[in-house]
């Protein structure tokens, strides 16, 4: 997958092999987490000593090593599929579409699909490590038929954990997507392996069974209502009969079993704790600081050192790493720093540093330049182009409009859920509600569970399921709800059964179409996540440039940071005038909702945030250690002036 | 090792310390000149809280609500304990073994906590009564001026009051904002973000708050919203705050949190550095040069932390709890002082660790450098004591005067609390010379001190007043080591060692004798 040759070295060599690392050791903790779970699952206060006894004569068990071995190949793959999947920069969707689109994406349904599978396989493992009436499919019916022959009867109880294992699967899959579970962030401070491991242990357990009790709720109403189908799938596919004797499970005193809930979710969260122990071990190692050398003294090692490295672009964790190292340096390290500062031995020039310096500029000129283009496009259209939906300017404007216009009054466009699925499916494309995803309405997916899958991105915002929020009337600008009255004029009803009369009970069967039309409008401040959204790279950059032109005061002996001092002074100026237009648009400096008890990571929700006090820290490096020096650097009067405001402590 | 004796008589009544010039303490009468720069926060101008919070539920009259109502604001209010307190307390709505079962949890839970308390002391405290205690300021809670804060880069600085408003001065603005938040309560400690011009990191009872402050902005009452508030389950009354020097992260300490967080503010997101030992964290201090930090415990112990992969020394004392702490400029030199001993103790740490030597070698036992036990001094007033516990060590950024912080005897009036200013020589060897003591007005005594993080002319030390007054104290004095580079421009001219006087001549403590 990672199709660039340059990079390639390092994926051999650190990637895989951190990767493999972090699977061999989950594979190692499995036998803790797994005895943990046979005490929990044998738990009996009363009986103590029949309990250990219990726990030892399963732990040594022949199906329990058999299950062992199976659950590590799960664990592998989870490990490998983490490996596959992660990324280092989140991938932000602007609106809820966009989500939806992500959610069915055919790469991400397989990911979807291969969880689910493997949680079939923890539920069966689970349900013969439990033993008693959970471990076997079918047993021998207690009653003979009328012919007086034996049947195997199907076991619900046992059904009912394999089922529970792929829908824990499955919904771990699909939150992992709304959460950025594949997300793979750099820590705030440097730590040992086994510390970062320690300290986010706890909270894995925590989130674990938390999200283990949500998951463990929606199984059972799912399986109160649907339970039948999968039960009669089973018995017709493997020709077993009902136990009429036995209690079906998919009615209220069946489910309402105490011992059988508490084994759900005892079940469910040591498959959530394994897959986020794989996962978080994922992470700690393959953040791991990697140090690059600064230059080499053989050719073919050149490749690998940082200057050439920081240029790189694929794999992407590689920039990062090698940004990450370079920060790192900068701050700790003066023998390397004499490293970046020499000159090379033939010829006498700054190689390094003019490839390091110039790196970290088009990075952030790159990040200038996005700024500033965005900050036109939403200056001169006064409405948001969203970024990374498919669904770009033209969608995201006209909802908000129809969006506008419903929250005022019941909309006309849209009289039943039929004619949204008219539309969407026949009406082409100068229907104004057309997107690529309306069409998913009907698919299997738009289920509860998946509206219920997609309502916890942002549960505080307004745009949660309700359309008559206030919220929604105050951010449409009034320019626009304008031009989308004109259009709404002069455009062809799209539906046949349209009156322009507004009429309160009207607006009742519109309501779903309402709700997909909010889940359509761009989520507030995505799009300016979704802009820094690997903002990390940005801040190691600028920390790295600062750091390196404070030491140079003192340790540059060849003056090599002298000459870059200006255009590194400009670049971080214009970037600080970019992020301060920036933070002036309306959703730009509201801070994120506090995310719930999670893993999923949510330090990009406020990487703009943490670039912006680094841009500053940076600037006012450079200048109180050059203080009145500056003075004599080349920039543009208006630079100049921006730069006495540091000098000064104004800013 | 040598003692107070060989300080100059402290002042006569009346008299008060001016400055140091010429290698001399100045002082002068009282009441002549107070200096323009010196606030004075009489008791009487603050509007305090004649009430506390807890008192005025007695004011409202009992209502009565459903059981079911008062055990959900039991359990808001009170958590787990509070709403078994609720069941037990209410036994004539709950069925008998629903508040018998209670009151048994309710007196296991106290059983256990009684154990654990008894393994840390200092965990029953109140929180206001936990940071009197493990505060810098002297007598923090009858404090007028409970915290002070220099900008690391300008010269303005912050005062946190007794009710709970903190205000900021600044020469070149008549503005002084007034900030206040309804988090901002029992304020122990407060420090300006450094390479910002803006930031004011505020350790309070319940959280952290940090405040940006527009230095452009006229503004006098800056809105609650320009405060981030930091706040984790667990770790309150936070008591020791300390920013890295290079501006990045912010540390924050409380005696209940075995853990000390390091907080990316803007991302408004914390890593706990957990170590068990101590039963919490009360004091921090980030070293100059940003490699080290000085962090004590509750107990006998505190640790110092390396900042590169974060992880720590373990050092025991053998009498009390460390209770403060000051860093050399260069980051190599620790002064220490503990609690029930009247010595400061130093440690010497190699310089900065390059990364590839990721273990860094350490000292192995700390040295004795200062003796202050008490010292009888007879002057034309009577005998005067001074010596005794430290409660807090300064040493000004470049490194030549250290001063020292000391508690005195609340009740003996002739043993007043008191500054103690030592020269000190960091380079080529350690020394330590005394300087002279820093009186104020009589009857009135230091509660808090802080040096100007750059102050031209030598050293510049702000000393906090129990009267409500805040002063500063000028040393003049040519430096005699190369500044610290980056905070005063380009590097000066190396000048001369002026004229020692003939007491200072007598060294306390070098790094030879030793």
């Amino acid at each position: 997958m990672f199709a660039a040759d340059s990079g390639c070295w390092f994926t051999q060599k650190v990637l895989c092999w951190r990767a493999a690392a972090s699977v061999a050791w989950s594979v190692l903790l499995l036998p803790a987490s797994t005895a943990a779970f046979v005490v929990l699952s044998k738990l009996s206060v009363l009986h103590p000593v029949q309990m250990f006894a219990d726990c030892v004569s399963v732990l040594l068990s022949a199906g329990s090593v058999f299950s062992f071995v199976l659950l590590a190949g799960v664990i592998i793959m989870v490990g490998f599929l983490t490996f596959e999947y992660y990324t280092v920069i989140p991938s932000i969707a602007c609106s809820k579409v966009a989500l939806l689109g992500q959610l069915l994406h055919p790469r991400q349904l397989l990911y979807c699909l291969a969880h689910g599978v493997m949680g079939v396989v923890v539920g069966w493992s689970c349900a013969v490590t439990i033993g008693y009436r959970y471990e076997r499919l079918a047993y021998l019916c207690p009653q003979k038929d009328r012919d007086g022959l034996l049947h195997m009867c199907l076991n619900e109880h046992h059904l009912l954990l394999l089922l529970e294992g792929g829908f824990v699967g499955l919904s771990h899959s699909l939150l992992g997507v709304i959460q950025n579970l594949n997300y793979v962030s750099f820590g705030t401070v440097q730590q040992h392996k086994y510390l970062c491991f320690k300290a986010s242990l706890p909270l894995a357990a925590k989130c674990s069974a938390a999200q283990a009790f949500y998951s463990v709720r929606n199984f059972v109403l799912l399986y109160f209502f649907l339970g039948h189908i999968p039960r009669a799938w089973m018995c017709k596919s493997l020709s077993l009969h009902l136990d009429s004797s036995a209690h079906p499970l998919d009615s209220i005193s069946g489910l309402l079993d105490l011992s059988l809930l508490y084994l759900l979710w005892i079940s469910a969260t040591y498959l959530l704790f394994s897959w986020y122990m794989t996962l978080l071990l994922f992470r700690i190692f393959v953040t791991e600081a990697y140090s690059f050398p600064v230059q080499s003294t053989f050719t073919e090692e050149a490749p690998q050192c940082l200057p050439k490295v920081l240029s790189e672009k694929q794999p992407m964790i590689l920039k990062f790493l090698a940004l990450q190292d370079l920060s790192l340096l900068s701050q700790h390290s003066p023998s390397r720093r004499s490293q970046v500062f020499s000159l090379s031995q033939p010829g006498g020039h700054p190689h390094n540093w003019n490839a390091i310096s110039k790196e970290c500029l088009s990075l952030l000129a790159d990040l200038t330049q996005r700024l500033v283009s965005y900050h036109e496009t939403v200056a001169t259209n006064g409405r948001t182009k969203s970024l990374s939906s498919g669904s770009d300017r033209k969608t995201s404007s006209e909802s908000s409009g129809t969006e506008d216009l419903a929250s005022c009054r019941p909309t006309f466009l849209m009289k039943t859920p039929a004619s949204v699925f008219l539309r969407s499916v026949g009406a082409g494309p100068q229907s104004p509600l057309t997107s690529p995803f309306t069409p998913d309405l009907d698919s299997p997916f738009a289920s509860p569970t998946l509206r219920q899958l997609t309502s916890p991105v942002d549960p505080g915002s307004p745009w949660h399921g309700v359309v008559q929020s206030p919220h929604v009337m105050r951010r449409a600008p009034k320019l626009w709800s304008t031009s989308t009255d004109s259009q709404r004029n002069g455009s062809p009803p799209a539906s046949p059964a349209t009156l322009p009369t507004p009429k309160p009970e009207s607006s009742k069967p519109s309501f779903l179409a309402q709700f997909f039309q909010n889940r359509r409008e761009q989520l507030p401040e995505a799009s300016s996540q979704a802009l820094f959204a690997d903002g990390q790279a940005h801040i190691w950059a600028l920390d790295g440039l600062s750091y390196l032109v404070q030491a140079s005061f003192t340790e540059d002996q060849f003056g090599v940071v002298q000459t870059t001092l200006p255009s590194i002074l400009s670049s971080m100026l214009l970037l600080q005038e970019a992020v301060d237009r920036h933070f002036k648009l309306p959703h730009a400096s509201s801070k994120p909702v506090r995310s719930t008890i999670s893993l999923g990571d949510s330090s990009h929700k406020t990487l703009r945030f943490a670039l912006r006090a680094t841009l500053k820290t940076a600037i006012y490096r450079i200048t109180t250690t050059f203080g009145a020096h500056l003075h004599a650097v080349q920039l543009s009067a208006e630079h100049r002036k921006r730069l006495q405001h540091f000098l000064e402590y104004k800013e | 090792m040598c003692s107070l004796t060989l300080f100059p008589p402290p002042l006569q009544d009346g008299q008060t310390t001016l400055c140091e010039s010429n290698n001399e303490l100045l002082s002068g009468s009282n009441t002549q000149n107070a200096s323009p720069m010196s606030l004075h926060f009489p008791r009487e101008s603050l509007k305090l809280h004649s009430r506390t919070e807890s008192s005025s539920k007695a004011a409202f009259l009992d209502h009565s609500e459903t059981l079911w109502m008062r055990s959900a604001a039991a359990w808001r209010d009170g958590g787990l304990t509070g709403l078994l307190n609720e069941i037990t307390d209410s036994n004539s709505e709950v069925p008998k073994w629903l508040s018998v079962g209670s009151g048994c949890i309710l007196a296991l839970l106290r059983w256990i906590s009684s154990f654990h308390s008894s393994l840390f002391p200092h965990l029953t405290l109140s929180s206001e009564d936990m940071i009197a205690e493990f505060s810098q300021v002297l007598n923090w809670s009858d404090c007028v001026v409970r915290a002070f804060a220099w900008h690391p880069h300008t010269d303005k600085f912050a005062v946190a009051l007794l009710d709970e408003s903190i205000k900021i001065y600044n020469p070149k603005s008549t503005t002084t904002p007034t900030l206040k938040h309804r988090l901002q309560r029992n304020v122990a400690a407060m420090q300006w973000k450094p390479l910002c011009a803006s930031a004011l990191a505020v350790a309070c009872q319940n959280c952290v708050l940090v405040w940006h402050v527009d230095p452009c902005s006229l503004s006098a009452r800056p809105s609650s919203s320009c405060a981030q508030v930091l706040s984790h389950p667990g770790h309150a009354p936070v008591t020791s705050i300390a920013w890295s020097p290079s501006g990045a992260l912010l540390l924050s300490a409380s005696p209940m949190d075995t853990s000390m967080m390091v907080w990316d503010v803007a991302a408004e997101s914390c890593v706990p550095l957990q170590r068990v030992g101590g039963g919490g964290v009360t004091f921090l201090s980030w070293s100059p040069d940003g490699s080290h930090v000085l962090a004590s415990t509750p107990s006998a112990l505190f640790r110092v932390w390396e900042t590169r992969m974060w992880t720590c020394e373990r050092w025991p004392c053998l009498k009390g709890r460390c209770q403060s702490g000051c860093w050399s400029p260069d980051g190599s030199r620790l002064l220490f002082a503990v609690e029930g001993e009247t010595v400061i103790y130093a440690l010497t740490f190699a310089g900065a660790p390059d990364i590839s030597t990721s273990s860094l070698k350490g000292p192995q036992a700390a040295a004795v450098v200062a003796d202050l036990s008490e010292t009888t001094f007879h002057t034309e007033d009577g005998d005067l004591i001074v010596g005794g516990e430290i409660q807090s060590l300064a040493w000004d950024p470049r490194g030549e005067r250290l001063a020292v912080l000391l508690k005195g005897d609340p009740q003996a009036t002739n043993r007043p609390a008191i500054i103690a200013v030592f020269k000190t020589r960091t380079s080529p060897i350690f020394e330590l010379l005394p300087c002279g003591f820093v009186q104020g007005e009589p009857g009135v005594e230091p509660r808090l001190m802080q040096f100007h993080p750059n102050f031209q002319h030598g050293a510049l030390l702000t000393v906090c007043w129990s009267s409500g007054r805040i002063t500063h104290v000028p040393f003049y004095f040519l430096t005699s080591a190369v500044p610290v580079v980056g905070l005063s421009g380009s590097p000066s001219l190396l000048h001369p060692l002026e004229r020692p006087a003939d007491f200072a001549s007598q060294s306390l403590f070098t790094e030879l004798l030793s």
